[in-house]
């Protein structure tokens, strides 16, 4: 088991600041997940942890250890690629021996190994195979075995499961799981997969342009979102983000005027510094928004533009007099195009955000 | 036979282009076997087929020259050149695909504006510096000088075979803890077969069939090779060109290189198309 530390990482390609001074503790034996929009610098990230890139400034800590010029293969790190970057001319059990080899471990105990993670993995009877042999499930197998075999501290996974198909993704997400568990070694995850993120982690880094946005537990980001930025990105469907300014501001919490509302919004959140009058936006999840009789009259209103039937729930898209607002409204709402529909927002539910983006402190939100 | 989804009219043109070109490339090869088959005295009348079946001309190839030893100097020289060509431009093109440095795309264009160099512009300083190297009227010269035409087009087409292999492979070899040269070796290699056999084959006819730098570096006919030797070949008097032995001398060098491209032809077929396959 390794922690590992980024002390005000920087990496440059060139000119272009791809990963901007990161601080970031990953604690020894976690499961940790990177998110972020693609080209955020997720897979960066990772390969700096693995040595595959330089790190331009500052320093990376393993198990305490500046790392910075230490050779991959010394790290004591593995990695499973997206693209399982199996070896094609070598069998499933040559390819989980070559690093052992060409660290010139004992013929007994590669053998030892490699068996031991072909049944880790239950794939002992693909052993002989080569990898053009076998399914894209499989492949992914063997690209996680190769990584086991090594012995670890730290398992990086780059995007692992995006080339396989739904149902294979549920199995392979659940089998990763077992692993950390079985292993207890440390576990750094790239994912764009929320049900991924929010599934596997223990801790999930959300990254945005080569920044760290926030760094939490799964409910915790969901819960209390410390920006806008990570707020949209985390939940899905979208949080709602409404423009409005900040009518009250007390220690009881705040009230935002939305166009074309009489009476403004109350949130509970504390105004953390914003007086009233600034410009603010109202986010609240779709989840959250409550419809049918017992809303109060003076919610918004507007007419559903769109529903979507996912089947376990239905999405309402409503143009309401302030603005555009996706509602979950449940599997069995009736609601149809056309009709006006009137909408509450609980003020436990209500994020604030400041005009930079900065969400104010919630009170009393239920979390886990 | 009718092609799918074509008249009759059209499927005809086709095959009629199909004829012409066969004709057209099979020809040559084929009047060369015939010639070689008649005797002398028949070729002076135009025969489309050697009733007489005389294997005469080949008899007399070997007879009273060293053609033996031409053809066993051919063979060493073209496979010198193959085998030393491929092993610089392998690690010439690891270099060039996969390490980034400052002038890399300069370079690539220097290597190919040599090989655009028409070969007698290069003969007087080839020439000295052979000579200069000792190794004037030696088989080493030759390959020494083929190596400036086989190499640019071997170091091209390894670097772009080599570019095409995924990142992530040589990803996996580093942190299975792989240097550049285990990855090139064991990770690389193997899967360059088709390319290896493609550059390699094409370096041979090429080094096989050169005829200028051959006359012009070697002196001996024991040190020359067979293009020359055939070039040499004189009749039973100065007037006469001994047609039969030279078509008997070509059809004896020429089977050797078809045998090759058969015997490697699933693997060329796979190397051409090599950047159209991932690893
Ligand atoms: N070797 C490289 N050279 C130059 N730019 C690179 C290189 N690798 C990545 N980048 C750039 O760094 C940014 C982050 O890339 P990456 O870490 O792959 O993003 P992500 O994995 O989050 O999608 C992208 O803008 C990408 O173009
Ligand atoms: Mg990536």
């Amino acid at each position: 088991m390794a922690g590992i530390v980024f002390d005000r990482v920087s990496k440059r390609f060139g000119t272009a600041e791809v990963i901007r001074n990161v601080d970031l503790d990953i604690a020894p034996g976690s499961f940790t997940v990177f998110v972020g929009p693609s080209g955020c610098g997720k897979s960066t990230l990772l390969r700096l942890i693995a040595g595959l890139e330089d790190i331009t400034a500052g320093t990376l800590l393993i198990e305490g250890c500046p790392v910075n010029d230490v050779a991959p293969a010394k790290r004591g790190v593995a990695m499973v690629f997206q693209s399982y970057a199996l070896y094609p001319h070598m069998s499933v059990y040559q390819n989980m021996a070559f690093g052992l080899s060409l660290a010139k471990t004992d013929r007994r105990e590669t053998d030892r190994r490699v068996r031991e993670a072909a049944r880790i993995l239950q794939m002992d009877h693909l052993l002989e195979r080569k990898p053009k042999d076998l399914s894209g499930g499989q492949r992914q197998r063997v690209a996680i075995g190769r990584a086991i075999t090594r012995e670890p501290k730290v398992f990086l996974f780059d995007e692992p499961l995006s080339n396989l198909d739904a149902a294979l993704r549920v199995q392979m997400r659940l089998e990763i799981a077992k692993l950390h568990r079985a292993l207890g070694a440390t576990m750094v995850y790239v994912t764009h997969d929320q049900v991924e993120a929010m599934t596997l982690a223990e801790q999930i880094v959300v990254l945005n342009a080569g920044a760290v946005e926030q760094v939490g537990a799964p409910l915790e980001l969901y819960h209390r979102p410390q920006n806008r930025f990570v707020a949209g990105f985390i939940g899905s469907p979208q949080m709602n983000f409404l423009p409005g300014t900040l009518a009250a501001a007390g220690a009881d919490g705040v009230a935002v005027a939305l166009a074309g509302l009489a009476s403004p919004v109350p949130a509970a959140v504390a105004p953390d510094g914003q007086a009233a009058g600034a410009a603010v936006s109202l986010g609240i999840r779709p989840e959250h928004i409550v419809v049918g009789d017992g809303v109060a009259a003076a919610g918004p209103h507007g007419r559903i533009a769109l529903v979507e039937r996912l089947g376990s729930d239905t999405l309402l898209h409503v143009a309401t007099q302030a603005g555009h607002l996706v509602v979950a409204a449940g599997a069995a709402t009736k609601a149809r195009v056309g009709d006006t529909i009137r909408l509450g927002l609980p003020a436990d539910a209500c994020h604030v955000f400041a005009a930079d983006g900065r969400a104010l402190a919630r009170r009393g939100a239920t979390e886990a | 036979m009718a092609i799918p989804g074509r008249s009759r009219p059209a499927t005809a043109a086709f095959y009629a282009a199909v004829a012409v070109i066969v004709v057209y490339t099979v020809f040559p090869f084929y009047w060369a076997v015939n010639s070689s088959l008649q005797t002398p005295q028949e070729l002076f009348d135009v025969t489309w087929f050697p009733f007489s079946f005389s294997f005469g001309n080949y008899a007399h190839v070997f007879d009273g020259q060293p053609f033996g030893r031409n053809i066993l100097n051919s063979v060493f020289v073209a496979v010198l050149t193959v085998g030393i060509s491929l092993a610089l431009s392998l690690t010439a093109a690891h270099a060039l695909a996969r390490v980034r440095f400052r002038g890399r795309g300069l370079l690539l264009l220097a290597i190919l504006s040599v090989s655009m160099f028409p070969q007698v512009a290069v003969l007087g300083g080839m020439y000295e510096l052979i000579r200069s190297l000792g190794l004037y009227n030696s088989l080493y010269g030759l390959v020494l000088s083929y190596m400036i035409f086989t190499l640019p087009f071997t170091v091209w087409v390894l670097t772009t075979f080599l570019r095409e292999l995924p990142r992530e492979l040589e990803d996996a070899a580093i942190m299975d803890g792989a240097g550049p040269w285990t990855t090139l070796t064991r990770v690389f290699l193997p899967l360059m077969g088709p390319a290896l056999v493609t550059t390699g084959l094409l370096a041979f006819i090429a080094a096989w069939n050169e005829f200028l730098f051959a006359l012009t570096f070697t002196l001996s006919d024991s040190q020359r090779t067979v293009p020359v030797a055939i070039a040499n070949f004189s009749g039973a008097s100065q007037f006469e060109l001994p047609w039969g032995n030279i078509m008997a001398a070509s059809v004896i060098v020429t089977v050797p290189l078809i045998v090759l491209v058969l015997v490697f032809q699933r693997r060329i077929v796979s190397g051409l198309t090599a950047g159209a396959v991932k690893g």
